[in-house]
């Protein structure tokens, strides 16, 4: 490696610098009196602390290099955006059935896409290696999650706007899948929308943010290059195939096996 | 024929009736008094406890979209997802020209086929509902104010095409406010209502 391009530490002076930073928001929200002085420091705190913490986790998961570990890190990561895709829901379903939709989808096709990326294409040395594993597992379950949200907020949203077509395609003698098939197209297309713009809008607005940690880490630009595509690719497959399924069990859900539409299962506007 | 046997339809008493083939029952009580639901509940669109039977086959021994082609509802605010009416009509020669025929028998002109259904009034936008509601023969109609955005001109031409459909062998249930419509049509009548008591079935409703 060029030793030039050598990875440069931070010590906690560099980190208090940066945290000067942070000052300028307070003045603005002081200055405007825009009221969030609070809520400033306690993000920048929170910030601080769950990072710091994440960081040591993972140093201390990587020296282990024990299988168990890792596994129990993932169970957290996955059970902790499964819970992000219910609380992010207006309209949520009632009952079980909504903590399973999301759990069981993520569980799914971020178990099967991160397994597939990781030790099929990157192929470490063992391939279960924490230091692989966990990283892309966060940015699939992260991307996966907001899609899966969307995709199901617009899916009873739409549902409960176009109750009367969908009704009347079932008076007709639809299935569930014909009848709901328009809300659930919208729904799919608007949950793929981040992940379509990231792709078209990567590099050029903006330097997704593995690759800027990769070449401020030392690494060729060219080749940080070919890893983020490799991880953009990685995240589509994961999001489509994701909000694929968690469409179609919502819309199974959201009937019953009589085909009918049951919007007496969605919780009420909050 | 159409065979209710203790459907239970919110608080009221579990109901039981026949409908013959050929014959209207016209369901009657104030708002609010579970006429719309009863005919959900027969064409199996909500959860009912209760039996219900067309020509002997219970809805339980069919799958809920080839009951619903036996039975059809027609709503009160009948809804379109298409952008044009054509698209929400089955796309073969056979129906095609039943739906001509019917349009002609609603007044209905051919060129509202391929109109905009924001562009449609709303008694066209009925009629055409229970056009579409007709296409496909089901076995027993379930009408929930099928005339209620018409004029009497229009209510006519509806009712006219209701009772070739009852001669033709459907059976049928209705729910209008309309007491002339009622007597024109129906054969039988069904009071609901939480105050009165169930009227026994009249004449020609016990089989």
């Amino acid at each position: 490696m060029n030793p030039e391009m050598g990875y440069v530490n931070l010590d906690v002076w560099d980190l208090l610098l940066a945290a000067a930073l942070i000052l300028l928001n307070a003045a603005i929200s002081l200055g405007l009196s825009l009221g969030l002085g609070r809520t400033l420091a306690l993000s920048a705190v929170r910030m601080v602390v769950q990072l710091a913490l994440v960081g040591y986790v993972l140093g201390w998961i990587f020296t282990q290099s024990s299988p168990l570990w890792t596994v129990l890190a993932a169970t957290v990561m996955i059970a902790v955006a499964a819970y992000e895709i219910r609380a992010r829901q207006e309209r949520r379903l009632k009952g079980i059935g909504s903590y399973f939709l999301g759990l069981g989808t993520l569980l799914f096709v971020s178990t099967l896409i991160t397994v597939y990326a990781v030790s099929t294409i990157i192929a470490p040395d063992p391939w279960y290696s924490p230091r692989y594993i966990l990283p892309i597992l966060g940015m699939i379950l992260g991307n996966t999650m907001t899609g899966i949200a969307l995709t199901l907020s617009t899916l009873s949203d739409a549902t409960a706007r176009e109750r009367n077509a969908i009704e009347a395609r079932l008076a007709l003698g639809e299935n569930r899948f014909t009848a709901m098939s328009d809300a659930l197209r919208q729904a799919v297309r608007t949950g793929m929308l981040p992940v379509l713009n990231a792709m078209a809008a990567s590099g050029i607005v903006s330097l997704p943010g593995m690759m800027t940690g990769q070449i401020l880490a030392g690494l060729e630009p060219v080749e940080a290059a070919k890893y983020q595509i490799m991880i953009m690719f990685t995240i589509a497959g994961a999001t489509s195939l994701g909000i694929v399924i968690a469409g179609c069990a919502a819309v199974l859900l959201l009937t019953d096996e009589r085909h009918r539409l049951r919007l007496d299962r969605l919780e009420s506007k909050a | 024929m159409l065979r209710v046997e203790h459907l239970k339809i919110g608080e009221l008493p579990p109901l039981t009736f026949v409908v013959p083939d050929g014959e209207c029952l016209a369901v009657e009580g104030p708002s609010g008094s579970g006429k719309t639901r009863l005919l959900r509940a027969i064409a199996d669109l909500d959860p009912a406890r209760g039996q219900v039977f067309v020509d002997g086959a219970e809805r339980c021994e069919m799958s809920a979209p080839r009951w619903r082609k036996l039975v059809r509802y027609v709503s009160a605010e009948p809804a379109w997802w298409t952008p044009t009416p054509r698209q929400s009509f089955p796309d073969n020669e056979r129906a095609l020209e039943k739906v001509e025929r019917g349009m002609a028998s609603l007044a209905l002109p051919l060129k509202l086929l391929d109109r905009s259904l924001s562009q449609l009034s709303t008694g066209e936008r009925q009629r055409l509902a229970v056009l579409r509601a007709l296409i496909d023969e089901p076995r027993v109609l379930l009408l929930d104010e099928p005339t209620s955005a018409l004029g009497p001109e229009h209510s006519g031409l509806v009712e006219e095409l209701l009772r070739y459909q009852l001669i033709s062998n459907c059976s049928a249930v209705l729910v209008s406010h309309d007491l002339g419509q009622i007597k024109r049509l129906a054969d039988a009548r069904l009071q609901l209502g939480p105050s009165r008591s169930m009227r026994p079935p009249p004449k020609g409703l016990q089989r």
